[in-house]
């Protein structure tokens, strides 16, 4: 099962042929994403490791059959034209791997993908993996990494840092436990699907038996989360670390996300609401797995 | 986020047809003393900075004569508020205020639009009433697809009982700082108070305009300098980082100043994370050891060796750290090589004299690891490099075991000395530097290592020396990749031959003036 992304979802690259967009096709390829197409406009005819390219998501679409998923790799300035282009094709997932990209792009984006039924990760993500069946995005950089790091297993994973989906998810499987999905969210203030979303479809996926969430210090995701568990509509057990206790109020830190706004937002009002709630919250990275162990009874 | 001034966010308001008071900037008592005259009327003067309560610290002065604007503006120019030097005031005809609101416009990421909040109690107490009496608050979402009509603003207006001939005047105001707001990329758009004068005309009599640090870029004008949170403005190191950053677009380097000072009794280190979640960890880590930063920094985001050398370069310019401290997530997608390669060439030029505790984990954390090692024993502090599976804690301890075994010594910071480029040298330009061969050392070499070690593969030999595979022009657009392998294995394995020249403009001068000022021994 997993959420967002299995072996048979179908998936193309927006900006296939750049930088980052030729490594991390390979990394999709090589680990087992069923990568059907990539877009570039003005490189139609060529291919990125035996992989079509197309000019347009719509010349794709209509050549190699129906998308399921784009992960989008173009300039920031670009992200907010590729995106509405893929909504406007019909693509349900976008993953969204750029940073800076402008927060009036990304309403856009989400006011075009809310009225046409598609979701959206990022910007600014890694992207995400269901282990054993497809990674999108960059996460693990090489699919060997990502083969060795991220086992498949009952917990799902959610992260506002990329380094730490990562992280935790490498100590969950040394360990000994397995992973549903993990996902990136995102490191910016508005995200498509943030934590609460991403619960709420952990809820639903039958092989999701928990969820560890790393939440940041800004916006009101972790919030959400805890009303979401006090009105009963995410009851699988739920562990969860909040990151920059340190930080002082007013200073920015990388993830434009990470500034304290008003009471909500702060580490300790994160912290409260959620053990109010019973969410299981840790003081340290290092004690997840065995809070996870814990829990699952495992 | 960048914040602009009062004057600068109320030229916006104007330019989106919102009525701000007759006015203009001044920069000296002068200057101050025109704009009154041209005022004709009694105003009143404010300092330009970024803090709240400006009348409660003596920053908003009346004045009813050119002669007494001019008097108070030398008072407040020069005034030392918080972080700030005050060096502009905004001098404004003073309004007959009849009453005061409140209009704010924030993005709500929980609804991922923008949304509108009005007030009819304006001034300092808006927060207050906001949590007391939440049902006088008008909230409103905006649909950004569609706009925000007149109408809606309207009744937006109405359910919080604003009647009669000003109802319409507010309601236009309310559209129209929308539009202000999306046009110039704000984040955040307020005006407070928002005032009603004795002859019934409105005025933003005060605002303030964040814009979003992403879109910048569209907006020259602004004359941001950094676009990045600050409540103080940049410290000329954080300039001389930030210009690196900028002309770098490869991954990430962000680097703030945490204190002015690192003299004293305090732990002070040079903190270098990688990535937000990770940096943050870490961070927590080093503080519950008792260390004080001297600085946060996060180079992430797969950043070229160039792009950490120069980090490591701008954090060893601050005298009197006690140790360097690096680590991220601990599970990086990028290839750490990179960042290690960076930090040895950076530590061996500065012959770095503060123990340094590298947690390196992630992608080919092996290799990386291995450089650090190899590479950086003979110098005078001691380097260590850890892995994924060494957690943040443990490595904080042994920075905090190894600053102890140093006697606590402090960083002295070194004087920045330019290798030259040889006369006769084979050199080609890089993205960001150059890179120079001394053919003439070459016959000596025994392995010609630096064309394998090369990681993008743009060396080959030719009558056994060095040179470009591909075009120079090639090599300058990012072919070289800058990642400094050929460097580190002449410079160790053989004959010191190869230079990667990378300049950090500004850093030199910023150096001999921390050491003539600040001298350490």
């Amino acid at each position: 099962m997993a959420i967002l992304v299995n072996e048979n979802s179908r998936v193309i690259i927006q900006g296939i042929t750049g930088r980052e967009g030729v490594v991390r096709a390979q990394l999709m390829k090589d680990y087992g994403t069923k990568l059907v197409a990539g877009v570039t406009p003005g490189r139609a005819g060529q291919d990125v490791y035996g992989i079509p390219v197309y000019d347009s998501v719509l010349q794709a679409w209509e050549k190699q059959g129906p998308v399921d998923v784009s992960v989008i790799f173009v300039p920031a300035a670009l992200v907010k034209n590729a995106a509405l282009e893929a909504v406007d094709a019909g693509v349900k997932l976008l993953v969204i791997v750029p940073d800076r990209v402008p927060i009036h792009d990304v309403l856009e984006i989400a006011a075009r993908a809310a009225e046409k039924g598609a979701r959206f990760v990022g910007p600014n993500t890694l992207g995400l993996v269901s282990p054993g069946k497809a990674v999108l995005g960059m996460i693990g950089g090489r699919a060997e990494r990502a083969r060795e790091w991220f086992k498949p297993g009952p917990i799902g994973v959610s992260s506002r840092s990329g380094g730490m989906t990562s992280a935790i998810s490498y100590y969950l499987t040394k360990a000994g436990l397995g992973l549903s999905t993990i996902v990136h969210v995102g490191g910016d203030a508005v995200i498509g699907l943030s934590h609460p979303e991403i619960m709420a479809l952990f809820q639903e996926d039958p092989e999701t038996r928990m969820a560890v969430m790393f939440g940041e210090i800004g916006t009101t995701q972790e919030e959400r989360v805890a009303d979401l568990v006090e009105s009963g509509r995410f009851t699988k057990p739920l562990v969860a670390y909040i990151g920059g206790k340190a930080a002082k109020s007013g200073t920015r830190f990388s993830h434009a996300g990470a500034i304290v706004e008003g009471t909500r937002g702060s580490y300790e009002t994160k912290v409260k609401r959620l053990r109010e709630v019973g969410v299981h919250v840790v003081d340290a990275i290092a004690d997840i797995p065995a809070k996870a162990k814990e829990v699952l009874g495992a | 986020m960048a914040r602009l001034f009062e004057y600068q966010s109320k030229k916006l308001l104007k330019q989106g047809g919102i009525p701000v008071p007759g006015g203009d900037v001044a920069a000296t008592p002068e200057e101050a003393r025109r704009v009154a005259e041209k005022i004709g009327k009694p105003v009143v003067i404010k300092i330009q900075v970024w803090v709240t309560g400006r009348a409660g610290i003596g920053g908003i002065q009346f004045a009813a004569t050119p002669e007494e604007a001019e008097a108070k503006a030398r008072q407040l120019l020069g005034m030392k508020v918080r972080n700030f030097v005050v060096d502009r005031v905004l001098v404004e005809e003073k309004l007959d205020i009849r009453s005061e609101y409140f209009v704010g416009l924030v993005i709500d990421d929980a609804a991922k639009k923008p949304l509108l909040i009005f007030s009819p109690a304006g001034g300092t107490g808006v927060e207050e009433m906001a949590r007391l009496h939440p049902e006088k608050i008008a909230r409103r979402t905006i649909d950004v697809l569609n706009g925000f009509p007149e109408y809606e603003a309207r009744n937006m207006l109405l359910r919080v009982g604003i009647e009669g001939a000003i109802l319409p005047k507010l309601s236009d105001l309310l559209t129209r700082l929308y539009k202000v707001a999306r046009t110039n990329d704000a984040r955040s758009a307020e005006i407070n108070p928002l005032v009603v004068t004795a002859d019934g005309s409105v005025f933003a009599a005060d605002c303030h305009l964040v814009v979003d640090d992403y879109a910048v870029y569209r907006h020259p004008d602004f004359g941001i300098e950094i676009a990045r949170e600050f409540d103080r403005p940049p410290t000329e190191l954080e300039k001389i980082a930030y210009r690196v950053e900028e002309k770098d677009y490869r991954g990430t380097f962000y680097f703030f100043q945490m204190v002015d000072e690192t003299a004293g009794s305090e732990k002070y280190i040079g903190f270098n994370g990688a990535g937000g979640g990770g940096s943050m960890m870490s961070m927590d880590a080093v503080l519950n050891r008792g260390f004080k930063l001297a600085n946060y920094c996060d180079t992430s985001g797969n950043p070229p060796a160039s792009k950490v050398y120069r980090a490591a370069k701008v954090i060893l310019s601050q005298p009197g750290i006690m140790g360097y401290f690096a680590s991220g997530s601990g599970v990086a997608s990028q290839e750490q090589y990179h960042s290690a390669r960076g930090l040895t060439k950076a530590f061996s030029e500065e012959k770095l004299d503060i123990p340094a505790v590298i947690r390196l984990g992630g992608n080919f954390e092996e290799t990386a690891i291995e450089i650090l090692g190899t590479y950086l024993k003979d110098i005078p502090g001691a380097v260590e490099g850890y892995g994924r599976d060494d957690s943040p804690e443990f490595c904080a301890r042994r920075l905090e075991e190894l600053v102890a075994k140093s006697g606590g010594k402090r960083h002295e910071v070194r004087p920045i000395v330019e290798t030259p480029v040889p006369a006769g040298a084979y050199v080609f330009e890089t993205m960001t530097g150059r890179l120079s061969f001394d053919h003439s050392k070459c016959p000596g070499c025994r392995t010609k290592g630096c064309v394998p070690a090369c990681a993008p593969k743009i060396l080959k030999l030719e009558d056994g020396k060095p040179v470009l595979a591909v075009s120079a022009e090639d090599a300058r657009k990012g072919k070289c990749t800058e990642c400094l392998a050929c460097e580190i294995f002449c410079k160790f394995h053989e004959r010191d031959a190869i230079v990667v020249h990378l300049p950090i403009p500004g850093l030199k001068e910023y150096r001999e003036k921390i050491r003539s000022v600040k001298p350490r021994t």
